[in-house]
């Protein structure tokens, strides 16, 4: 008896129907493409992309070279140097962010404790000479003045689950 | 300048003015084939890509309709690569020993009652012949190719194809013994009057057994084995490039509608519209014809878009001692039905 119903179901296409049947539904279901350019995918404010130094609003930039960063950072991609200035505080003289090193685990931002290196929404980026993917400290702290306002949204956002 | 034209068109010989009428018939029977080609490559990615719920290729033109004329024009520019010791010319031969049968064989399709370029009286012999010579371009290049990958697909394919052969000549034995004709055109005009006429109903086992044998001698997935990308990477032309890649794939296409043509011709009543009532008469006879070779085609990519690929052994099996069986027992059927009263259903 088993062996007639084998038959007759192999004979009738019974289960490539039902395959048949499957793909068939799909063709009318709806699309799930996201069509880059032109839409984008929803993004949490937690986006760890391009990194950013950040300044006060009176203009004086957040870091203040203590190295914890660069101390956390696991792919060893941040490398700093440090100087007394003027007035006597202590600034970095040098910043510089391995791009290609980076693995984006957002270690820099959490140990930061006075909120200056962070990782903003900008993912979009690319590089057209060698060189270009070690990011230093002008270019990082234009990033952030550019990004200030979203990356100060971002934080308040998250400020609840800190 | 009519009268110009008129008596230089009389100057000429006969012979030489049916083969100029001939020269523009095969032109207009060509050039939408391969047109037809390019715009099935396009419904093959929308289609699959509608299957596997994203939305296929959008960019070129409006909705992506310019997208097969990007795809020809890059393929034309691109370089023809003839690999070491490759047999030179076998190599460049091949692709047009593919295409060439693919062809030809539109001359004996009946597009409507009167549209038929080579009304012959053995034509459905003529298509079985064509169909089968195929395969040399396949084997030539796998063997002219000097390359493993491409050796191991020819014979794949020459190995299916002479299984799926025999399969396919034996369902069309049955539309023959129903017909009483090797004219595809008598073929058709047998199945005029309707729905009922077809002979889809009675000849229902074979009409299966030829579209899946058509799958597999166009090397079609899940029969395409002969290029198996997991296994063999492309199978027999690994090693082309450029437009003797073009060139095979314009002859995989073209067989695709060549056999949903002569299936619509066969089991689907050609022309004919499916009853003979006001909506459907509205409709030309070649539209009809069009609208069921379309629904073929969609069945081809369908399969594509849903079954895996047979193994190799379940191909040979399937072709030697499911469908020769099938297609034998359902021949006996009809021949010892015509010899009842029950005769009438397969004429």
């Amino acid at each position: 008896m088993n062996v007639l119903k084998r038959y007759l179901q192999s004979f009738l296409f019974f289960e490539l129907l039902k395959g048949l049947s499957v793909t068939g539904r799909h063709l009318f279901a709806r699309k799930i493409t996201v069509q880059y350019p032109e839409e984008r995918a929803p993004q949490s404010p937690r986006f760890r992309g391009l990194h950013a130094l950040r300044r006060y609003p009176n203009g004086e930039e957040r870091c203040i070279a203590c190295k914890l960063c660069e101390a956390v950072c696991p792919a060893l991609a941040i490398t700093i140097e440090s100087e007394e200035r003027a007035d006597g505080t202590r600034r970095t003289t040098r910043y510089d962010i391995d791009l290609f090193k980076c693995v984006y685990c957002g270690f820099c931002e959490e140990s930061c404790p006075v909120d200056s290196i962070v990782e903003t929404r900008f993912y979009e980026f690319h590089f057209e000479n060698r060189g270009e993917h070690i990011i230093t400290k002008p270019e990082l702290l234009a990033v952030g003045d550019k990004f200030e306002k979203q990356i100060a949204a971002d934080r308040a956002a998250d400020a609840r689950y800190r | 300048m009519i009268d110009f034209a008129w008596s230089v068109w009389n100057g000429i010989p006969a012979w030489s003015q049916v083969t100029l009428v001939n020269l523009v018939l095969i032109i207009i029977i060509v050039l939408p084939v391969v047109l037809g080609v390019a715009y099935l490559t396009f419904a093959e990615r929308k289609i699959i890509g509608y299957m596997q719920v994203r939305i296929g290729p959008n960019r070129v033109g409006p909705r992506g309709l310019l997208q097969p004329i990007a795809d020809v024009v890059k393929l034309m520019l691109k370089e023809v690569i003839i690999p070491t010791n490759a047999n030179k010319y076998l190599f460049v031969t091949a692709p047009v020993l593919a295409l060439a049968p693919a062809l030809v064989a539109w001359a004996v399709i009946p597009f409507t009652d009167r549209w038929v370029l080579a009304n012959i009286d053995a034509s459905l012999l003529f298509v079985l012949a064509l169909t089968s010579l195929g395969v040399y371009g396949v084997i030539i290049a796998g063997w002219a190719s000097n390359s493993k990958y491409a050796f191991l697909g020819s014979l794949r394919s020459a190995a299916q194809i002479v299984a799926y052969e025999i399969a396919m000549g034996f369902a069309l034995v049955g539309v023959l013994m129903s017909a009483q004709s090797l004219n595809l055109h008598e073929i058709a005009l047998q199945q005029a009057g309707g729905l009922h006429q077809w002979y889809l109903w009675p000849l229902f086992p074979l009409f299966v057994v030829y579209f899946i044998a058509g799958v597999a001698e166009t090397n079609r997935a899940p029969f395409d084995v002969a290029e198996g990308e997991t296994e063999i990477v492309a199978g027999f032309h690994v090693e082309y490039s450029g437009i003797t890649f073009a060139l095979f794939f314009l002859a995989e296409y073209a067989n695709m509608i060549l056999i949903s043509a002569l299936a619509s011709v066969m089991f689907l009543g050609g022309w004919w519209a499916p009853l003979n009532v006001v909506p459907f008469t509205w409709v030309p006879p070649l539209g009809w014809l069009l609208f069921k070779m379309c629904g073929l085609l969609f069945l081809f990519l369908w399969f594509r878009a849903t079954f895996p690929r047979y193994r190799y052994d379940q191909i040979m099996r399937l072709g030697w001692k499911v469908f020769i069986p099938v297609t034998l027992v359902w021949i006996a059927v009809v021949g010892a039905a015509m010899q009842t009263p029950l005769g009438f259903l397969f004429h």
